[in-house]
């Protein structure tokens, strides 16, 4: 009920609420003293299109039903939430519910966990029964991104080769879970220079893993590769520090080729892994971290 | 009982007077007489059926397990040789469209024959009147006992009426649960006094629905609660066989002496003895024609006849007639011919279509479930040796309770290999009763085979036991560049 931030909704809609429990009450009351005039055939006037209305009266129960009715009603916004921005006086709302349930799920799943979480990364990885674990952890967290068999697509890495932004360590591989990553190649044309010079650049960074290039434009562009050189290393292997990648090796984030590589010097990227410690438990991530290292560590 | 007398009064003969009544009134208990006769046979008989097969279907065995059995926890629903899962819902509604064309062809035929006769409400104040008529009396005996003084008679025997109606309900919550809880471990666990909270309140509460509607409830549930009185008149036509007073061979009525003859004074047939009323289960007096409180249960036809055979009269001033059947004065034979008519013939059509359907699709329904998940982020990819590469989560279900095998071939697309993902789950052999097995699959396709953009695949499971086969359509996506 906290959306309503103008006070006049939640007065409207606490009037409704009870004003209509107060109108059934009257009614109930009100009906209860009014008397029917009837007729000796049971009827008691009221006559619509040749129907006439018969007096068949409320039984008592019904009426008994209706005011148990009433009552927890009343009860109801008591206690729970309902009338405006009143919390009601159990202070529920969906939020701790569910994190009662996750908490409650959580204890319950614990001692599955227990055994592994002492074991290293290396170690887990090796158990078919936790693999499965985190292989279900993972389908239904990673693969959207990462695909279900996790060798990524454009723009989302690869978990099954050696290749790593950030390095591969079980360490790091859990860090990179728990608290995201968030990789920043800002857009470089203007530091390279003209046109020209982004093209020559490009071409370096081709020849750089063997692909083919112009050599011409290559040997032209190693110069420019200097702006490029603060990241990505004077030999273009990268810095898993700050998870710039390794241009040297055949393995392309961002797709292959000369116009993905101009295209890259241009715009730049901001490529975001999400953190995900809020969402498991810290033995949660322990079998992920060993199922995704595992992938590449058989 | 004062409306009795006041509906045998003539009409015409008080001048209109006007009473003031409150619109609240606590209902008048009704003091049905028992009756027998033909439609009471007939009740009797689907008392029997449907309770020996309520109280009988738990304790029969099937494969080792209960036959018939609601496992919530599990979430597998065993009838017999048939596993449903949550997933099949589909046949429960199917059941219920059945259910429910069923109402309305048996009603359009012949009125409430599902109150009178079958519907749990009927079925149970039917047995709690039978034990309260043998340990209380009948009608004038238990009226009489309401009104007398307690004393140890009084006292025995309306402790003996209410212990033989809470056993009897709670057996019946017992028999309830037992189809959701094995009822061959619940028996015992009640006995050595070992049952779960759950099973405890279900069977309390399912116990004491059965008691207080069989045994105090019993007509109001049908004139207040149950929406089925409400909305009857709308499948009821002219050609409906509903329980019916002969008017213009009853009127007008008047007690005569069985002397008198049938016709005596210029009185009708009907010599208002009233005991129509009297049997009613839920106090109505047929004489004043349809009502919608009427459930069609025939016990005032039972009494009538009695009264005419006594009387040495013609049976049938109360009978099942139509409408039709009524004002035109037809016979039998006339009443019966319009049993074809288009709204009973178009009912009827469509309840067999269904229920050929439902018992067809039942028949090939496989004992395993295949889902193919496409890989959405990943559309489309090139592997290191330029193949085309798109990624499939397979999930494929056991619903049977043996180990079974399968096998996977995937058609529709000339070159398609098939690549495992994760060599642990390399296949789909052994999977164990109701076991779900995960497997991811690359299909890889030489890069140029095809045009670029969406194409229909089939992955077809083939179970290598039954040589049952599921067939699910999919796509395979080549980029354009």
């Amino acid at each position: 009920m906290n959306d309503f931030v103008n006070g006049f909704w939640p007065i409207w809609i606490s009037t409704i609420t009870l004003g209509g429990i107060a109108f059934c009450v009257g009614l109930l009351i009100f009906a209860s003293r009014v008397k029917v005039p009837l007729d000796s055939d049971n009827t008691n006037g009221h006559e619509w299109d040749g129907i006439k209305e018969m007096n068949n009266p409320l039984p008592m129960w019904w009426v008994g039903l209706f005011i148990i009715t009433v009552i927890f009603g009343l009860t109801y916004l008591y206690l729970f939430p309902g009338l405006g921005t009143y919390n009601g006086k159990f202070g529920w709302s969906e939020v701790k519910q569910y994190e009662a349930e996750v908490a409650k799920n959580n204890a319950k799943i614990a001692p599955l966990y227990a055994k592994y979480a002492a074991m290293p990364v290396e170690e887990v990885a090796k158990i078919p029964e936790a693999r499965d674990i985190g292989k279900r952890i993972f389908l239904n967290n990673c693969a959207a991104c990462h695909g279900s068999d996790a060798k990524g697509s454009r723009g989302f890495p690869n978990l099954t080769d050696n290749d790593w932004l950030y390095g591969g360590s079980p360490d790091t591989i859990k860090l990179t879970i728990n608290n995201g990553r968030n990789g920043i190649m800002p857009p470089m044309a203007a530091a390279v220079g003209s046109e020209e010079d982004v093209k020559n650049v490009a071409n370096y960074v081709l020849s750089l893993s063997g692909s083919i290039h112009d050599s011409g434009r290559a040997n032209a562009g190693k110069d420019k590769f200097v702006v490029c050189a603060a990241c990505h290393g004077p030999e273009g292997k990268g810095n898993q520090a700050i998870g710039a990648p390794n241009l040297t090796d055949n393995i392309w984030l961002h797709g292959q080729g000369e116009a993905a590589i101009i295209k890259r010097i241009h715009e730049g990227k901001n490529n975001v892994m999400p953190a995900w410690k809020e969402k498991f438990s810290p033995e949660q991530i322990h079998l992920l971290t060993a199922y995704v290292w595992g992938l590449s560590n058989k | 009982m004062s409306d009795i007398k006041q509906n045998a009064v003539n009409k015409t003969t008080i001048p209109e007077q006007e009473v003031v009544l409150s619109l609240y009134k606590s209902a008048d208990k009704i003091y049905a007489r028992s009756v027998s006769g033909l439609f009471n046979n007939w009740r009797w008989v689907m008392v029997w059926a449907t309770q020996l097969f309520f109280y009988g279907v738990p304790w029969l065995q099937w494969d080792g397990r209960q036959a018939m059995l609601f496992d919530l926890d599990a979430k597998r629903f065993y009838i017999f040789g048939l596993i449903f899962h949550p997933q099949d819902l589909i046949y429960l509604s199917f059941l219920l469209i059945v259910s429910a064309l069923s109402l309305f062809l048996f009603t359009a035929i012949a009125g409430r024959l599902w109150c009178g006769y079958t519907c749990p409400q009927t079925v149970y104040t039917e047995i709690y009147m039978w034990m309260e008529n043998k340990i209380e009396g009948d009608r004038i005996a238990r009226m009489r006992l309401d009104d007398s003084k307690w004393n140890l008679n009084k006292l025995t025997r309306k402790s003996l009426k209410q212990f033989a109606w809470i056993a009897f309900g709670l057996w019946t919550g017992v028999t309830f649960v037992g189809y959701f809880s094995s009822i061959r471990e619940l028996v015992p666990n009640i006995v050595n006094w070992q049952l779960g909270g759950w099973e405890t309140f279900w069977i309390c509460f399912y116990g004491f629905a059965t008691y207080g509607n069989a045994g105090y409830m019993r007509e109001q549930v049908c004139k207040y609660m149950c929406p089925y009185a409400r909305f009857q008149s709308a499948m009821f036509d002219d050609d409906t066989m509903i329980v019916t007073y002969d008017e213009a061979r009853g009127e007008p009525r008047g007690a005569r002496s069985k002397k008198a003859g049938e016709n005596a004074n210029g009185l009708g047939s009907c010599i208002d003895c009233s005991i129509c009323v009297q049997v009613c289960p839920t106090g109505i007096d047929i004489r004043k024609g349809l009502q919608y409180e009427c459930i069609g249960c025939g016990a005032c036809i039972d009494a009538c006849d009695d009264v005419m055979d006594k009387m040495g009269y013609a049976k049938g001033l109360i009978k099942y007639s139509t409408q039709n059947g009524i004002t035109n004065r037809w016979s039998r034979q006339q009443m019966l011919q319009r049993l074809l008519r288009p709204r009973v013939i178009i009912y009827t059509t469509i309840l067999l279509a269904l229920t050929i359907g439902m018992v067809v699709s039942l028949y090939f329904k496989p004992d395993f479930r295949l889902d193919v998940l496409r890989d959405r982020a990943v559309m489309s990819r090139y592997t290191d040796e330029g193949m085309i590469e798109n990624v499939y989560n397979l999930k494929l279900e056991n619903d049977t309770e043996a180990v079974h095998d399968y096998a996977l071939k995937v058609t529709g697309l000339e070159g398609l290999v098939v690549h495992f993902a994760d060599e642990n789950s390399q296949d789909f052999k052994g999977l164990r009763p109701f076991e779900t097995r995960n497997v991811v699959i690359e299909l890889e396709l030489p890069d140029g085979v095809t045009r670029a953009g969406s194409h229909k695949i089939f992955f077809e499971m083939t179970d290598l036991q039954t040589s049952e086969a599921v067939k699910e359509k999919s796509v395979f996506i080549v980029p354009s560049n």
